[in-house]
């Protein structure tokens, strides 16, 4: 049976252009143009992938996913224009699973989605991560790097099993503060700087040019999960 | 055309109807008679009514119908503005509600009793006041007015009726008014009415009847409404006629009425306007100055004086001067008077005969081709300046001080006698006048004359101790001795009067040719205010405030930062006043002259620039060159802030030109740079096989204009606001590379040791990617661009390298302008990417320059603060 999913935009170039694209790939594909008839629709299509827009007519993006994390689990990838980190930020802490910025690359964009489809899978919890060279035993809480055991700080260590637990997914800033240091260091981002900068150091085979921990710029971090 | 965006004509219509409406003046109908009683306001109403009919807007903004009950049945179905409250020392006045009128702004407004003073603390202190405001803001007018009323007319019925009437209204009013209506009855209908209790009631209308209402007087009253009735008739007519009645002799004539402090100068203000008013002719009121300044309450005697006349219609002249007939002559050769107007002197005529230095004397000797007028006003002689002040204690001090002197003389020459002689004694009383007459008056200067020559006579003159002479050489000393001590005494005070008046008149030019100079060297608004409000506070050691008009023209809400004086809302009401009517308000002003304040309008021609508030005690009095000076200043002042916004206004006009002169250049790269792609789209996809590579570079081409420009608009705007936060340099430059799509092509140097940066990552980020876009596109060479990241002190470096052909010499600069664009550079781009570039370099307090390389290439360098330490949790 073909994914189902739905795009919630008020523009119908891009309905119409993401409908060819997403067909293209397999999907069968639904479209919603105002906010109020997207909820109507999750709820009514059941569908495994949502796109939103953030910029609504009626309910803005953001009301809607709020709406919609109330009772549904459904992965969202969220749609926005250039420039607009601060947007991006609230609505990947308010649960969204991903974003595109306008305009996009059709291949971007389908890669994002089958990215956030996977993590939306039940999957075995493993005990043990392993990706491009580096190993870590989450119950042992050790970790190898290329086969040599590498030592961790206490908030390195946290800083990792997170990224590992929401690995593939971006983390926001604020989410990452806020689950290691506590909510009363969510704005000190300088902290992140210095821990992933030490723990790129640690973990990355060369930390000038990571290729596990990935930065978004102005948004947060994300473990690399998987070949893209 | 769309339907909607045609002009509805009927809203048109009603546009320049009320574009009229605030043109048009008011139009205003008095409805005169003799005295109360009369029927006047009934006769209004009357009128009102009638208008009411004809479907006019009418409302009552006050009525008296002193319980009058036919003219209160007139008021029925009128609309009646409620009257204000005003609390006056405990008591509630009620009066005429002037800014409920103004609001409700009708076309026509019933006001009873034009001659009604109102309440301290009103907006005027008159109603005609009132009214004149009314009628400028369009609205008509009807009102009521008595002939005893009338200014000129006060002196009159004072002297047939022994009542003084208070409550006066400007004759000016009557040229004012449209149409005048004379509510007439006879005498005897009048008293039959009075006796009927139709105008008073009870006990008032018999004591009424015996007093004012006497026959005798309401004849007199009657004659004195006919008449002037007549006069207005007669004015009217031959201003319609002017063909028929002219009279060209008569515009030659001026008059001329001389004011000094004296009670008396106010009736003879008012016989010269009647006589004017007569001969129909200009008259000017002239004040002179003398070098003995006046005290405080006969300053304020003639400044109540000088402002009668002009509100009677006189121009005012100050003038000064020693002598005050010459002062007076002269003033009247300058202004081409014909006739002078002076108080007749009183007493008998020996008495001012003899004083030849009476000004009357002096004129009629002197006058020439000027004809004198001499007004008998009731005891004094009113050019005269010196009526109070005799006694002062500082004139009674030099008399004392006189005395002293002689005493002084008289024993240093008892003394000397022995050894020089009686002769020499009088060279050293000589001695002692011609020093008192430099240091004294000229009355305690004469009495020392005068004293010197009698001690002499008496102590020293054989035989001594007698007034008599017996030599005929002594007679002769004597006579000549008395003679040149009174010369010698009358000279040096005189010259002493005129270097004082001439030092005094040095100050005010003095203090006026500093400002002037000051304020030429002002540079600001802030300067000029602050110079103005020190010379205010050094010359006449006041505090005061500016109000300068805003940019649209519109008065300004709050007071000059600089002012030295913080007006309460009620003085910058009255500021505002000033500022809308351009005409003086406040402090001993004809407008609101409870305030505290002294509010000057800033004239240059009659455009305003603001107000110049003065803060007044209750007890300061400006003598009339104080007031003249402030003006002066408040001129200088408007002046220079004039020529100020006009230098602003220039600019802001240069400024438009360059950015239109910009707007056009961005017209062209920009239509060009979003044609050409769209061009490039259409041709790819016409062709048979769609050549996908083309549309490909064409909308990467358009996606980068189009963020270029948002991204030059935005900053340009002040919308970007950096968020700093701490940044990895070199993650900076990595995400840089990969904006830019670097890929290989770029060598990435980042010294290991390099801080984290509190700055932006975004504008950052966008700012590398823009230099390293611009060496691959520039450096057209195979040799790979380098980024190098290098700490530098309290400052990370940021070196984006190439091994092109580098910068043509002189452009090092050039390239972060708008739009400039390297002469034969590859096509595409605005010209906009270095300039956005170097704006968020700056934004963020760093830097962006470019230079050319020694070994060829050009090399841009971004530097950005550290921006300290960042903090780290325990």
């Amino acid at each position: 049976m073909k994914p189902i999913a739905l795009v919630i935009d008020d523009e119908l170039q891009i309905r119409r252009l993401l409908g060819v694209a997403l067909e293209g790939a397999g999907y069968l594909v639904r479209e919603a143009e105002s906010g109020s008839h997207g909820l109507q629709a999750v709820s009514t299509l059941r569908p495994d992938v949502i796109l939103l827009d953030l910029g609504l007519p009626d309910l803005d993006g953001l009301t809607v996913l709020r709406r919609l994390r109330e009772w549904s689990r459904t992965p969202v990838v969220i749609l926005t224009v250039r420039d607009a980190e601060e947007d991006k930020v609230v609505a990947l802490d308010a649960g969204a699973d991903d974003y595109v910025t306008k305009p996009f690359s059709t291949a971007e964009l389908l890669a994002r989605l089958r990215a956030a489809q996977r993590r939306a899978q039940p999957r075995e919890e493993s005990a043990v991560f392993s990706q491009g060279g580096l190993t870590v035993d989450l119950v042992a809480r050790t970790v190898h790097r290329d086969g040599a055991e590498v030592k961790l700080t206490a908030t390195e260590w946290s800083l990792l099993a997170m990224l590992i637990r929401h690995a593939g997914r971006i983390l926001t800033h604020r989410q990452i503060l806020r689950e290691v240091w506590g909510p009363n260091a969510e704005e000190h981002r300088e902290y992140l700087r210095v821990y992933f900068t030490h723990l790129r150091r640690k973990v990355e085979r060369d930390s000038a040019k990571p290729e596990l921990i990935i930065n978004e710029p102005g948004v947060g971090y994300r473990l690399r999960f998987g070949p893209a | 055309m769309r339907e909607d965006s045609r002009p509805d004509p009927d809203a048109l219509l009603a546009a320049i109807r009320a574009d009229d409406a605030k043109a048009r003046r008011g139009r205003l109908r008095i409805f005169f008679g003799m005295c109360p009683g009369v029927g006047k306001t009934y006769a209004m109403l009357e009128a009102a009514q009638r208008k009411i009919a004809e479907r006019v807007e009418v409302v009552v903004g006050v009525v008296e119908t002193h319980g009058r009950a036919e003219t209160e049945a007139l008021l029925e179905g009128m609309p009646i503005v409620p009257r204000a409250k005003v609390e006056y020392r405990g008591t509630v006045l009620e009066e005429m509600d002037f800014e409920a009128i103004m609001l409700w702004h009708p076309r026509l407004v019933v006001v009873d009793e034009l001659a009604h003073t109102n309440a301290p603390g009103s907006r005027h202190p008159k109603r005609y006041q009132d009214v004149l405001e009314l009628l400028d803001a369009g609205i008509d007018v009807f009102t009521t007015l008595n002939v005893q009323h009338v200014e000129s007319r006060t002196d009159t019925v004072r002297q047939f009726t022994g009542v003084t009437v208070r409550e006066t209204v400007p004759d000016s009013l009557l040229d004012v008014a449209e149409e005048i209506e004379l509510v007439d009855l006879t005498p005897e209908q009048l008293r039959q009415r009075l006796s009927e209790g139709k105008v008073y009631f009870g006990e008032r209308a018999a004591t009424a009847g015996d007093n004012f209402f006497r026959e005798s007087n309401l004849i007199a009253l009657r004659e004195m409404a006919l008449r002037l009735m007549a006069e207005h008739v007669d004015r009217r007519l031959r201003s319609l006629q002017p063909m028929l009645h002219r009279e060209p002799w008569r515009s030659s004539d001026r008059l001329l009425v001389a004011v000094s402090a004296s009670p008396h100068s106010a009736e003879m203000v008012r016989w010269t306007r009647r006589y004017a008013a007569s001969l129909e002719v200009p008259w000017i009121a002239v004040a002179v100055e003398t070098s003995e300044p006046l005290g405080a309450e006969d300053e304020k005697r003639r400044s109540a004086n000088l402002a009668l006349a002009s509100q009677l219609g006189a121009e005012v002249v100050l003038t000064s001067g020693t002598h005050i007939g010459e002062a007076l002559l002269l003033a009247a050769q300058q202004h081409g008077v014909t006739q002078m107007v002076l108080g007749k002197p009183d007493g008998p005529p020996w008495r001012w005969l003899w004083r030849s230095r009476s000004p009357v004397v002096w004129l009629i000797q002197h006058s020439g081709r000027i004809d004198l007028q001499l007004v008998r006003t009731e005891g004094g002689e009113a050019s005269s300046q010196k009526m109070a002040g005799e006694s002062r204690p500082g004139r009674l001090y030099q008399y004392v001080v006189v005395l002293g002197i002689a005493a002084a003389a008289t024993l240093f020459s008892v003394l000397i006698l022995p050894l020089v002689g009686y002769w020499s004694v009088a060279l050293i009383y000589l001695l002692t006048v011609t020093i008192a007459g430099v240091l004294l008056r000229r009355g305690p200067t004469l009495l020392l004359a005068a004293l010197s020559a009698m001690l002499w006579n008496f102590l020293f003159i054989p035989p001594r101790f007698t007034f008599s002479i017996t030599e005929p050489h002594d007679v002769m000393m004597f006579a000549m001795f008395f003679v040149v001590a009174l010369a010698v005494g009358h000279l040096t005070s005189l010259i002493r009067d005129r270097e004082r008046l001439e030092h005094r008149r040095e100050l005010r030019a003095m203090a006026l040719y500093q400002l002037t100079r000051r304020l030429a060297a002002s540079t600001s608004r802030d300067e000029t205010v602050r110079e103005v409000l020190a010379q205010i506070k050094k010359v006449f050691g006041l505090n005061a405030a500016v109000l300068l008009r805003d940019d649209s023209g519109a008065f300004p809400g709050t007071p000059h930062h600089e002012s030295t004086w913080m007006p309460s809302a009620k003085e910058e009401g009255v500021a505002a006043w000033a500022f809308q009517r351009k005409r003086p308000a406040g402090h001993r002003t004809d407008a609101l002259p409870d305030a505290d304040g002294l509010h000057l309008p800033l004239l240059v021609g009659d455009r305003v620039e603001g107000v110049l508030a003065v803060e007044m005690r209750p007890d300061t009095v400006l003598a009339p060159e104080q007031r003249e000076l402030l003006g002066a200043f408040a001129s200088q002042l408007a002046i220079v802030a004039e020529i100020q916004r006009l230098a602003v206004v220039q600019r802001h006009a240069q400024v438009l030109m360059e950015s239109e002169r910009l707007q056009k250049t961005l017209f062209d790269s920009v239509s060009h740079e979003l044609k050409t792609p769209i061009a490039a789209i259409s041709a790819a996809l016409e062709q048979p096989e769609v050549n996908w590579e083309e549309i490909r570079a064409a909308n990467q081409r358009l996606r980068r204009t189009v963020e270029h420009l948002l991204s030059a608009t935005r900053i340009e705007s002040g919308r970007v606001k950096p968020v700093p936060e701490w940044c990895e340099p070199g993650e900076l430059a990595r995400e840089a590379c990969t904006m830019a799509a670097a890929g290989d092509r770029v060598q990435l140097d980042v010294d290991p040791g390099v801080p984290l940066l509190r700055v932006d990552s975004g504008l950052t980020t966008q700012v590398l990617a823009t230099l390293v876009e611009n060496a691959l596109t520039h450096g057209a060479s195979p040799a790979p661009a380098v980024l190098t990241v290098r700490h530098d002190a309290d400052k990370v470096r940021f070196d984006v390298a190439d091994c092109g052909p580098g910068l043509p010499p002189g452009t090092e600069e050039k390239v972060f302008e708008k739009f400039f664009r390297l002469p034969g550079a590859p096509t595409g781009g605005v010209g906009l990417g270095l300039f956005i570039a170097r704006q968020l370099a700056e934004v963020q307090g760093g830097t962006l320059s470019a230079e050319n390389r020694p070994a060829g290439g050009a090399r841009f360098v971004l530097t950005l603060p550290i921006g300290g330490k960042p903090q780290l949790p325990e």
